[in-house]
C-alpha cells in the first residue's frame, strides 16, 4: 500500500510569546521563562511548531497554610513556614517559576499590610533566581492595594501579577505598565469573556506580550471538562487566527485539586476510593494532564511528586521535536 | 458519510408502489435519510443498492462491542475531534492487566476488577474488563488463566493478549462464547488470528510498530478481508508523544478522509510505570481519542481519579448532568446550621458544596429545579425566581426542622430578596456571597444563626 497522507492542518495564526522575569533593567532574575509561540495543537509535532515547552510553577504561600490537605503538608515538611525556603525547595525540585500567593494581605487571614507582602516578594526574589508569579490574596480592594505596592517596589522584574478580572484590572494593569511588569486576565470558563478582557487590557496600552490568561481551572470531577473545552476553543480560535485569543494559558490545577475531598479528606470515605497519599498526588496529575491537553502554558502546582511526574510529561511529550 | 434523500431516492426501484408505507419512493427515501425508517420496510430494494446504502451509512469510526452479555461494552462510533463540537459518545472500556503466569494473582484480580464500583454524581462507575497476558508458558497454560479469570469473574469481558496463535485458540475454545477482544494480530501472525477470529466472531486488534500508521492499514485490510469485521487499532506506540500522534491522526483519517481501513476503535496501553505515571497516559488516552485503555493492574486511587475524568470528557457539553433536586447536608448540619439554596446545574452544586465542604462549617444545601441551570442564566431564564425558591423550601419541610427561619441566597440573585420574604412567611431572607470561593468567609465570619 502507498505510504497514507495524513491530514494537517494549516493554521494561520500562533500563540503569542510572553517572557516572564527579567536578567537586567531592573530584573535580577538569573533565569527567564518565555511560553507560547505554538502553531499547532498541543505537542503535535508533525503539524507545527512549538518553539516552548509548557512550565510548571510551584505554588507557595507566604504563611504557614494550615488548613490544607495533610498529605501536602506532609510531603513539604516545615519549609512551609518561610516563603523563601519553601520556594528554593521548590525550586530544588524542578518548579520552572515559582507562583506566590500573598494570603496573609486577605482581611481574613490576617490582614498584612502591603509593606509586608513587599518585603515577602522581596525575600522570595532573592532566595530564588527563577521568574515569579504574584497572586493577591483574592479580594478586590486588597489586591490592588498589595499588587500595586509590589509591582513598585520591584520595577523591572517582568513579575506576573495576579489576578486582573473585569471589576479590577484597570489599577493591576495600570501598575503592570508603569514597572515593566505582565498581568494575568482570569474570565470565569468562557471564551467571549476571556477574548473581552484581553481587548479591555491591551486598549489600556499593556502590550500583548505581557499578558497571560486564566480561563479559571476546574479540577477532575470538579468542572474541568468545562475548562478542558473552553481552552480547547481558545486555543484553536488562536491558531485560525483570533488574535485576542492568543495568550498563553495559565491553570490554577493545585489549588483546585487541592480544595477536593479526594484530595483532603483520608478516612471515612469509600473504600474504592482507594489509597489516600496516592489518590491525591493522582487527582493533581490527572487534572494537570487533561489541562497540559487542551492548552496549558503555565500550571501551577502544588505536590512535589506531581511537579516530577508534569515535568516527565512534558518533557516526554516535547520529544519527537 | 451519510447519503441525503435524493442519493437514496435513485437507488430505489422508483415504482410508487407504497408498500413501505410511504405515498412514493422519494417520501420513503426522504425519511430514511433522517432515520425516521428503516432500508427493511421497502421489500423490492436491490442487493446491490442495499450494500451501496449500507456502506454508505457506515459511521466513519466503527461501532465495536467487546464482552458479551450485561457488562459488554462499546466503543467507537465518534464524530468529532473536539468535544465541544458535539459530543463524545461511547467512553473508552477501562481495563486491567494482568500476567497469565500465576492464577492465584489473576483470580484475585478477576475479582477484584469485576466488584469494583464507585459512586459519582449519582452514577455508579465501573471497570470494564480484565486483559490476560500471555506470560509465554505455553497455549495450555494461557487458556487455563483464562479459565480462571472467567470463573472467578462470570460475565466480566476479556481481553486476550498474546501473538501466540496456539495460545489464543485455546483461550477462544474456552472463552470464545464470551466475545473477547483479542490482541493482537501482526504482520507476523495476522492469517491465523483472524482465521480465530472469524470462527469465533471475536473482535481483533491490530498491531503495527512504532505508530507506523500504514502498515496499521494494512494489516487492518487483510485481517477484514480475511473475514473479520470489529477491528480495533493498536498504532504501536508506547509513549507519550508517539500515542499523541498516532492516536490524532488516526482520528483525522476516519472523520476528515472517511479512510476506511483505520475506521475503528483504538486501545491504548499506559505501561507499567507508577500510579502519578500511568495517570498521566491514561489521562492522555482518555482525552485524545482512545476507545480501549489497558491499565497495569489494579490501583483504586488512580481507577477513581481515571473514571471521573472519562466521566467528565464524555459528558455531552449540550446536557450537563444535573444533581437531583433536593436537599442535600453537607457535613453534618443540626436545627442551628445554616440553610443556603442553589441551582441543580451539577458544576454549580459541586463549587458551592466544595467550599462549603472546605469551610469546615456543616450547612443544608437546598438544591432547586432550575433545568440544569446555573444561579445566573436560571435566574435570567426565570428557572430560579421567587416563587421557585419559596415552593422549594416549603417542599423540603425545612420550616419544623430549624430553630432559625433563615434563608442564604446566592449573591446573583439578591434582587429577590424582597420577594421571596413575602412569598415566604416568617422566613428572613439573607443575601449571601456572589461566588462560591467566598461562602466559608461568609458561613465563619458573616452568618450568625440567632
Ligand atoms: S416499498 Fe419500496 S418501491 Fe414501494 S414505494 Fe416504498 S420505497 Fe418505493
Amino acid at each position: 500500500m502507498t505510504e497514507l497522507e495524513i491530514p494537517v492542518e494549516k493554521w494561520s495564526g500562533a500563540v503569542r510569546l510572553v517572557t516572564l522575569g527579567a536578567t537586567g533593567d531592573g530584573g535580577t532574575r538569573t533565569s527567564t521563562v518565555t511560553v507560547g509561540g505554538e502553531t499547532t495543537l498541543p505537542f503535535l509535532h508533525f503539524e507545527g511548531q512549538i518553539p516552548n515547552a509548557p512550565v510548571v510553577a510551584a505554588e507557595v504561600v507566604d504563611m504557614h497554610p494550615a488548613d490544607w490537605s495533610p498529605a501536602l503538608l506532609e510531603a513539604l515538611g516545615d519549609d512551609t513556614r518561610d516563603p523563601a525556603a519553601w520556594a528554593r525547595k521548590m525550586v530544588g525540585l524542578g518548579a520552572d517559576l515559582i507562583s506566590l500567593k500573598l494570603r496573609s494581605t486577605h482581611p481574613d487571614q490576617g490582614d498584612r499590610s502591603a509593606a509586608d507582602a513587599v518585603a515577602t516578594v522581596k525575600s522570595v526574589l532573592a532566595a530564588v533566581g527563577v521568574p515569579l508569579i504574584v497572586y493577591g490574596p483574592g479580594v478586590v480592594d486588597k489586591d490592588n492595594e498589595v499588587l500595586v505596592a509590589v509591582a513598585d517596589a520591584t520595577k523591572g522584574e517582568r513579575l506576573a501579577l495576579a489576578t486582573c478580572e473585569d471589576k479590577n484590572y484597570r489599577t493591576i494593569v495600570a501598575a503592570a505598565l508603569g514597572n515593566g511588569h505582565l498581568i494575568v486576565a482570569q474570565t470565569p470558563i468562557d471564551v467571549n469573556l476571556a477574548k473581552q478582557l484581553n481587548i479591555l487590557i491591551s486598549d489600556m496600552g499593556l502590550s500583548l506580550d505581557r499578558m497571560l490568561m486564566d480561563p479559571t481551572t476546574g479540577a477532575v470531577g470538579y468542572g474541568v471538562e468545562y475548562t478542558y473545552s473552553v481552552m480547547e476553543r481558545l486555543r484553536l480560535a488562536a491558531l485560525m487566527g483570533d488574535g485576542m485569543t492568543q495568550q498563553p494559558m495559565i491553570c490554577s490545577v493545585g489549588e483546585e485539586s487541592w480544595r477536593q475531598k479526594e484530595s483532603r479528606v483520608a478516612d471515612g470515605v469509600p473504600e474504592s476510593w482507594g489509597e489516600y497519599a496516592t489518590r491525591a498526588v493522582v487527582w493533581e496529575v490527572t487534572t494537570a494532564t487533561a489541562l497540559l491537553h487542551a492548552g496549558a502554558d503555565i500550571l501551577v502546582v502544588r505536590h512535589p511528586r506531581s511537579i516530577a511526574q508534569v515535568q516527565r510529561s512534558i518533557a516526554a511529550l516535547m520529544k519527537g521535536v | 458519510m451519510a447519503l441525503t434523500g435524493l442519493q437514496i431516492y435513485k437507488l430505489l426501484p422508483q415504482t410508487n408502489c407504497k408498500e413501505c408505507g410511504f405515498p412514493t419512493c422519494l417520501a420513503f427515501a426522504m425519511k430514511l435519510a433522517q432515520k425516521g425508517t428503516e432500508l427493511a420496510n421497502c421489500p423490492y430494494v436491490s442487493d446491490e443498492a442495499k450494500a451501496s446504502l449500507d456502506a454508505a451509512s457506515a459511521p466513519p469510526i466503527r461501532l465495536v462491542a467487546i464482552g458479551a452479555g450485561e457488562r459488554a461494552f462499546e466503543v467507537g462510533n465518534e464524530v468529532v475531534l473536539f468535544r465541544h463540537e458535539k459530543t463524545f459518545y461511547h467512553q473508552p472500556g477501562l481495563v486491567v492487566r494482568v500476567k497469565a503466569d500465576d492464577p492465584k494473582i489473576v483470580e484475585l484480580t478477576a475479582r477484584m476488577v469485576s466488584s469494583y464500583a464507585v459512586e459519582r454524581v449519582g452514577m455508579s462507575l465501573r471497570l470494564d474488563g480484565i486483559a490476560i497476558e500471555d506470560s509465554g508458558g505455553g497455549a495450555a497454560a494461557f487458556a487455563a488463566a483464562v479459565a480462571v479469570a472467567r470463573s472467578a469473574a462470570p460475565g466480566l469481558p476479556l481481553v486476550l493478549m498474546s501473538t501466540d496463535p496456539a495460545a489464543v485458540g485455546a483461550a477462544l475454545d474456552e472463552a470464545g462464547a464470551d466475545r473477547p477482544l483479542v490482541h493482537a494480530a501482526t504482520a507476523a501472525n495476522w492469517q491465523a488470528m483472524a482465521e480465530l477470529a472469524k470462527k469465533h466472531s471475536c473482535p481483533l486488534a491490530v498491531r503495527a510498530e512504532s505508530g507506523d500508521l500504514t502498515a496499521l492499514a494494512d494489516l487492518a485490510a487483510q485481517v477484514q478481508d480475511a473475514g473479520v469485521d470489529d477491528i480495533v487499532l493498536d498504532p504501536g506506540t508506547s509513549d507519550p508523544a508517539g500515542m499523541l500522534a498516532a492516536f490524532t491522526q488516526l482520528r483525522r483519517l476516519a472523520l476528515k478522509k472517511n479512510y476506511r481501513p483505520l475506521g475503528f476503535p483504538i486501545i491504548a496501553f499506559v505501561g507499567a510505570g507508577s500510579a502519578e505515571e500511568q495517570a498521566a497516559m491514561a489521562a492522555e488516552a482518555i482525552t485524545k481519542y482512545a476507545g480501549v485503555i489497558v491499565l497495569d493492574g489494579f490501583e483504586p486511587a488512580l481507577i477513581y481519579a481515571l473514571m471521573t475524568l472519562r466521566q467528565n470528557v464524555y459528558t455531552d457539553p449540550q446536557k450537563p448532568i444535573q444533581m437531583e433536586p433536593k436537599l442535600y447536608e453537607v457535613g453534618a448540619p443540626t436545627a442551628s446550621s445554616p440553610l443556603l439554596i442553589t441551582t441543580n446545574f451539577s458544576l454549580t452544586y459541586f463549587t458551592v458544596s466544595g467550599e462549603i465542604e472546605a469551610s469546615g462549617v456543616p450547612v443544608w444545601l437546598l438544591v432547586a429545579d432550575a433545568d440544569g441551570m446555573s444561579v445566573l442564566t436560571a435566574w435570567a431564564a426565570g428557572k430560579f425566581d421567587a416563587e421557585k425558591i419559596a415552593k422549594t423550601v416549603t417542599a423540603s419541610g425545612l420550616g419544623g426542622k430549624l430553630k432559625h427561619h433563615k434563608l442564604v441566597l446566592p449573591g446573583y440573585v439578591a434582587g429577590l430578596s424582597g420577594e421571596v420574604e413575602e412569598e415566604l412567611a416568617g422566613w428572613e431572607i439573607l443575601v449571601g456571597p456572589r461566588e462560591a470561593v467566598e461562602i466559608p468567609n461568609y458561613l465563619k465570619s458573616v452568618w450568625k444563626a440567632d
